[in-house]
């Protein structure tokens, strides 16, 4: 791997995890929403330099892939829910404020750093040595979708997971087999599908989509 | 790496596809013909041909060995038909009782024909992904038809549209969906594990050159060059993720809203068999992670969730309030002791263990179906609003009863014999063999038990005994619950005898089935 091949590398995969804090930090849905798509961009640059360093055509097309659903319909599907719905543009209150969710992915990183040193042990390379970096951005993705109140914040904490689990998976091998990453994009195409129509019904019986709401089941 | 297993001709393909080809051609019909007259027994009858097909597929398994099917893609042995024939009995179950319960919505007014239609093939499509979840071969393929089962179930426990069934839904897309995401990067860790194997030639090294893939046969044969640190992070993430779909702690909470809120014959098929098929791909992992890191790595993270799992359910069963959730709680505290028992581990334990899977999932759907039934007559799920079900709707009642019983593990139900099991080995291994942890922890698991069953006891005796004046108001929360036929209808009450007959039968005798249990436990004790 060329240093520009590997300095590429740590840029996208640098904008992968600056792009899961920012949407800890933002409060604005549409902007969170973008932020999302900005990692979808990244996420396929990530794979396309992978693809340049191998010569590999398959991964190169599984970067178009990536780019069209991660950066085009999936946040496409996310602005449609947000402007079918009544006019909530807003994360107004998080379980956890904005000061602590920084601190909090800065914890998360740190654990993710400590806690996959033995993948970066057992084939150091530029590419597993960004592991951590995917792992980091699947726990913030989790930590967001515990936190957020907003059907759609929610819905980003769920991407965010799988864009991370996307990344380490390019980044330790060459992906997981042709079947698989199709069936895995599928599955994450149609979780969204329904999560949008329900969140669509959600609006027809609570009248919103803040998860407050949902209050009516608990022991 | 992957051990060579004979492939199989073409009517044995076709009868190992069959379990997965049925249902989902019973789905097109209900997609293409709807919900009439001759489409009612469709279900059944897939049901029925699917237990047929797996019956066929298990002796042959256990006459000719394990095998290959459709280029490699199935995997047919002792431990995946054994899961198959678990799914398509209850199904059997669930299928039998659907129609009333379906009659009755339409006839209250909550449910179209449409939505009778639609429910029929999502559910034919649900029990095609679970059997392909236990036939795959490949983990990656697993974890799709996993994943698949969420998506499909996601609108049947969100059908009734009303707020807490819309809340239900979303809880467990949400919390299904990001469990499983985690067992997907278990899968990606595993993977490279899988990859980058550690070659005694090289001197522990990596080797490069040879690869396991993701196929549970090749994982096990090559689980012993694993390196360990990489793989203990899979197995910790498999085993959370693919525990949140199974109802264990600490990813359960959209179990109980879930299971309560789902219409009857879904809730059954959930808690009967759906959990039952997650907690197998983690018997599965745990075959490999006991390779690759020695049996205790494992079993500590088993006990611990078996623990957690047992203690939630526990204290949520004390003062519950409500029926349905109350049996979802039950299960959480099953798929604990399923824990517990393959914590333990060995051939006795998991042979328990999977007969427990077989016991539970009919005593529950006996369950869950009678309470469905029991919602559609009073309209409500409330065990206070309930009372003296004894006097009005004996046949009920005493199917509900018998049903508790067994659940709690009375002889000669085989929930007994399986509980039993669990715990002997449980004890023996834990204080024979030096593992006090697994001693001390099946003792609390039976103490949490005993208090769980003396829950049970409690609340199902309040509702079935009693003065029955209440029972007989008619329904307040439903509009049209009082329409639903007093009697209850024919095929609704064979399914109910039938399950509770079942495992009363396999608690006596496992009969022909003992020797796929022993041959499947072997199977899941990574001794091929």
């Amino acid at each position: 791997m060329s240093a520009v091949h590997v300095q590429l590398l740590n840029l996208s995969a640098g904008a992968l995890l600056l792009s899961a804090v920012l949407v800890l930090w933002r409060r604005e849905l549409v902007v969170i929403i973008r932020v999302f798509a900005v990692q979808g961009i990244a996420l396929a640059a990530l794979i396309a330099v992978l693809g340049a360093v191998q010569g590999s055509l398959e991964l190169a097309v599984f970067a178009v892939g990536v780019l069209v659903l991660r950066a085009g319909v999936l946040p496409g599907l996310l602005r449609y829910a947000l402007a079918s719905g009544p006019q909530e543009r807003r994360e107004t209150r998080p379980l956890v404020n904005v000061a602590a969710s920084l601190l909090a992915a800065a914890v998360l990183t740190l654990l993710a750093l400590a806690v996959s040193q033995p993948i970066t042990a057992l084939a150091p390379s530029s590419a597993t040595q960004a592991v951590p970096i995917g792992i980091a951005v699947v726990l913030i993705g989790f930590f967001v979708l515990v936190t957020r109140r907003r059907a759609v914040s929610q819905l980003v904490g769920f991407l965010l997971m799988d864009n991370g689990i996307t990344a380490v998976g390019f980044l330790t091998t060459a992906g997981i087999g042709l079947v698989v990453e199709v069936g895995v994009a599928l599955d994450v195409l149609l979780v969204v599908l329904v999560l949008q129509i329900l969140t669509g019904r959600m609006r027809e019986v609570f009248g919103g989509t803040d998860l407050d709401e949902l209050r009516e089941l608990s022991d | 790496m992957t051990p060579d297993l004979p492939a199989l001709g073409l009517p044995a393909t076709l009868l190992a596809v069959a379990p997965i080809l049925v249902p989902a051609l019973a789905a097109v019909v209900y997609a293409l013909l709807g919900w009439r007259p001759a489409t009612v027994w469709v279900a059944t009858l897939s049901a029925v041909a699917v237990l047929g097909s797996a019956i066929a597929l298990a002796s042959q398994v256990l006459r000719d060995g394990p095998a290959f099917a459709v280029g490699g893609v199935l995997l047919l042995d002792p431990a995946s038909t054994y899961m198959v024939v678990v799914i398509s009995a209850v199904a059997v179950l669930a299928a039998l009782a659907t129609p009333t319960y379906l009659h009755a919505e339409i006839a209250a007014g909550r449910a179209s024909t449409r939505t009778a239609a639609r429910h029929s093939g999502l559910v034919q499509a649900f029990l095609a992904a679970m059997a392909l979840a236990v036939l795959a071969a490949d983990l990656g393929v697993v974890w799709v038809a996993v994943e698949a089962t969420t998506i499909v179930t996601a609108f049947l426990v969100g059908q009734r549209r009303t707020r807490t069934a819309v809340e239900a839904a979303w809880k467990y897309v949400v919390i299904c969906s990001a469990g499983i995401s985690l067992a997907l990067l278990g899968i990606v860790v595993l993977n490279f594990a899988a990859q980058h194997l550690n070659s005694p030639r090289l001197g522990g090294g990596p080797d490069a050159g040879s690869t396991a893939g993701l196929t549970w046969t090749g994982l096990e044969a090559a689980a012993a060059q694993l390196d360990p640190g990489v793989t203990r992070i899979a197995v910790v993430l498999l085993v959370v993720g693919f525990g949140t779909k199974a109802g264990l702690a600490p990813l359960h909470a959209w179990l109980p809203d879930a299971h309560s809120q789902a219409p009857a014959p879904v809730s059954a098929l959930m808690s009967g068999v759906l959990l039952a098929v997650a907690f197998y791909a983690i018997l599965r992992v745990k075959v490999i992670s006991d390779i690759a890191m020695g049996p205790e790595f494992a079993a500590t993270l088993l006990v611990l969730v078996a623990l957690a799992s047992l203690l939630v359910a526990a204290s949520l069963l004390i003062a519950q309030r409500d029926y349905k959730r109350m049996l979802a709680y039950s299960s959480i505290e099953h798929m604990g002791l399923l824990a517990l028992g393959a914590a333990v581990g060995g051939p006795a334990a998991i042979a328990a263990v999977l007969l427990h899977v077989l016991g539970h999932g009919m005593v529950k759907s006996v369950l869950f179906l009678g309470a469905g039934r029991l919602l559609q007559i009073t309209g409500t799920s409330h065990i206070d609003k309930v009372r003296g079900l004894a006097g009005s709707q004996p046949l009920l009642a005493g199917c509900l009863g018998v049903g508790v019983l067994a659940l709690i593990g009375l002889p000669p139900f085989s929930i007994f014999a399986s509980e039993l099991g669990i715990a002997r080995a449980g004890l023996a291994t834990g204080f024979n063999t030096g593992s006090p942890l697994l001693g001390w922890a099946t003792a609390a698991a039976l103490v949490i038990v005993a208090v769980i069953a003396a829950a049970l006891i409690g609340h199902t005796s309040r509702m079935l005994l009693g003065d029955d004046h209440k029972t007989l108001v008619p329904a307040r929360e439903g509009p049209g619950a009082a329409f639903a036929p007093i009697v209850l209808p024919r095929s609704a009450a064979a399914a109910l005898l039938l399950g509770l007959v079942a495992t009363a039968a396999l608690g006596v005798t496992t009969g022909p089935l003992s020797a796929l249990l022993g041959a499947a436990a072997h199977t899941l004790t990574g001794a091929q």
